[in-house]
């Protein structure tokens, strides 16, 4: 049978993925533009038997995913930044309690309102640092219609995998754009479900160590108690202030994603094997760097790029790994300077860094990059 | 940049031209089985304030979503066109309202102009149409897409009862670019 094809949307394809992916509740609340998200969801989730809530406002949407997930369904919510601020406190409360749950964030121009119906890829630090104290991150930040659908199918397979919130974050420009989708056939994509307890309720902990960084999670409702707290807590879920609890339990949640960095990151290497100058880019912007790599090659130019697939955790290994091979980077980049800094940082002096910065509401053109690549060369 | 054709529908929010735009990337992409991409880019008011839609048609795989040199660009309103016209390509098509926009951009392109708007009102029946109406005339005018893909694309698009109405708003639209492009 031939596969199904249609002719789709961002926000629409991710929809898609997530219930895919088997999401069954969404709680969310509606902002440009990242809304066509929640139609399709209200729209498709009735019919699966799934749950689809319209909260007061973000914080209340989080935490409904939150309340969700701990039932046992794959949960998802979608926002764009101002909407992404107000989650903050929850999305902590997701890292503590190690609720997998998927937050996607479309982004536009900031700070607060900024501009909404604006491009801009001035979220990413927020994916890492916008709740506070210690905690992993994960953060997917997809380039096309096709990629934003599996890659959705990826955060929840990645947020049950390592119980924690995990974050996708398109751009508007491809959030809202449209293009042709080959939908894959159930079961083609692998599809990860969290772990249930071999214990039963009596002998049953939350965080119980003994079975490994990512503890089973039971769901609420089928007999098994637990307690579930912002604190920092002990195995069994209560509140605890005891130094080497806390220091392990700590460690412990930073180290499910730092101990598994390579089944977490993707990259996409782009005529790489000879390049000179390398355009480091994500999102929409990479789309402008592939253009203009290949408008450089033509002009004779070794170029090639370096696409983030994966923000957060920052691919580090593979940036260290070409800083030592190139002549300099090239970071095209809708914010001024998150992904340059990173880079930078991964280059550790060897190489220069050169960055392409706007935040006027416009994407940043081929032939900016261009010009950048023949400037540095 | 070869095999790329690029396209923008401009005017004023409200006006229909985001669905204009998503109706030529399909009859290119699933009935022309070109590869395709649609964007837009709008104001926050819900009506009124510059829009547009951007469609890159290509035989090959489309990487940067938006226009670098437009080939065909559509203005229904004077704001629409004095904002997006600057990058028009030197011997690229540029269709206009003839009531709305009276200052036309100079440069080496072809102009067609008719009253878009009118026609849909008072030839075809329905104001609403006139989405439609623009694009008949761009697929006239542009031949990017086959006139039957599009008509398939137009009619995949719009309920039943409404068919007849979108099919004519298509033809006429068709007929008087050719006509005035003569």
């Amino acid at each position: 049978m031939a596969k199904k094809v249609a002719f789709m949307q961002g926000n629409e394809a991710a929809a898609q993925g997530a219930l895919y992916a088997g999401c069954t509740f969404f709680g969310g609340y509606p902002i440009t533009p990242s809304t066509e998200v929640a139609e399709v969801m209200s729209i498709e989730l009735p019919k699966i038997n799934g749950k689809f809530i319209q909260m007061e406002d973000e914080i209340g949407a989080m935490a409904s995913i939150i309340g969700a997930s701990l039932t046992g369904a794959k949960v998802l919510t979608s926002t764009s930044g101002p909407g992404l601020s107000l989650k903050q406190e929850l999305i902590g409360y997701a890292c503590i309690a190690e609720t997998p749950c998927v937050i996607i964030n479309v982004m536009r121009g900031g700070p607060s309102t900024g501009m909404p119906t604006g491009p801009s890829q001035s979220d990413v630090m927020c994916a890492k640092w916008g709740t506070h104290g210690d905690h992993a991150a994960i953060c997917l930040v997809p380039a096309s219609v096709q990629e934003l659908f599996e890659e959705t199918v990826r955060a929840f397979n990645l947020a049950e995998k390592y119980r924690m919130p995990v974050m996708i974050m398109p751009d508007e420009i491809i959030a809202h754009m449209r293009e042709r989708i080959v939908f894959p056939e159930p079961g083609e994509l692998e599809v990860i479900n969290r772990t249930a307890p071999s214990v039963p309720p009596e002998q049953y902990k939350p965080y119980d160590t003994k079975f490994g960084d990512v503890p089973p999670l039971a769901a609420f409702g089928s007999g098994y108690r637990f307690h579930v707290t912002g604190l920092n807590k002990a195995e069994d879920g209560f509140p605890t202030t005891k130094a080497a609890l806390v220091q392990a339990e700590e460690e412990r949640q930073v180290r499910k994603v730092d101990a598994n960095i390579d089944d977490i990151v993707t990259f996409e290497e782009y005529m790489l094997a000879d390049a000179e100058v390398v355009i480091v880019a994500f999102g929409s912007t990479s789309r402008s760097a592939r253009f203009a790599v290949n408008e450089a090659r033509k002009a004779g130019i070794k170029a090639g790029m370096f696409r983030i697939k994966t923000f957060w955790p920052f691919p580090d290994k593979q940036i260290k790994a070409l800083a030592g091979k190139v002549k300099a980077f090239i970071t095209p980049e809708m914010n001024l300077g998150m992904c340059t800094g990173e880079v930078k940082r991964c280059a550790e002096g060897k190489v220069p860094v050169v960055g392409i910065f706007r935040v006027d509401g416009e994407p940043i053109n081929p032939g900016q990059i261009l010009d950048k690549i023949k400037e540095v060369k | 940049m070869s095999g790329r054709y690029e396209l923008r529908f401009s005017g004023a929010g409200g006006q229909g031209l985001i669905l204009a735009g998503v109706i030529m990337a399909e009859a290119a992409a699933i009935y022309d089985g070109k590869q395709a991409v649609q964007s837009q880019s709008y104001g926050p008011e819900a009506r009124g304030g510059a829009s547009k839609s951007e469609v890159i048609i290509s035989d090959g795989p489309v990487d940067y979503p938006k226009a670098t040199v437009v080939d065909a660009l559509l203005a229904l309103t004077q704001e629409a066109c004095d904002k997006y016209s600057h990058d028009l390509k030197e011997g690229g098509v540029l269709l206009v309202d003839s009531d709305l926009v009276k200052r036309l951009p100079q440069g080496n392109f072809k102009t067609v102009s008719f009253p878009i708007i009118n026609t849909a009102k008072n030839e075809v029946g329905r104001e609403i149409v006139a989405n439609i109406v623009a694009l008949g005339a761009m697929v006239a005018l542009t031949g990017v897409v086959t006139k039957e893909s599009a008509e398939k694309a137009v009619l995949s698009r719009v309920p039943e009862a409404f068919i007849e109405l979108n099919k004519k708003a298509f033809q006429t639209g068709y007929d008087k670019a050719l006509a005035a492009s003569k």
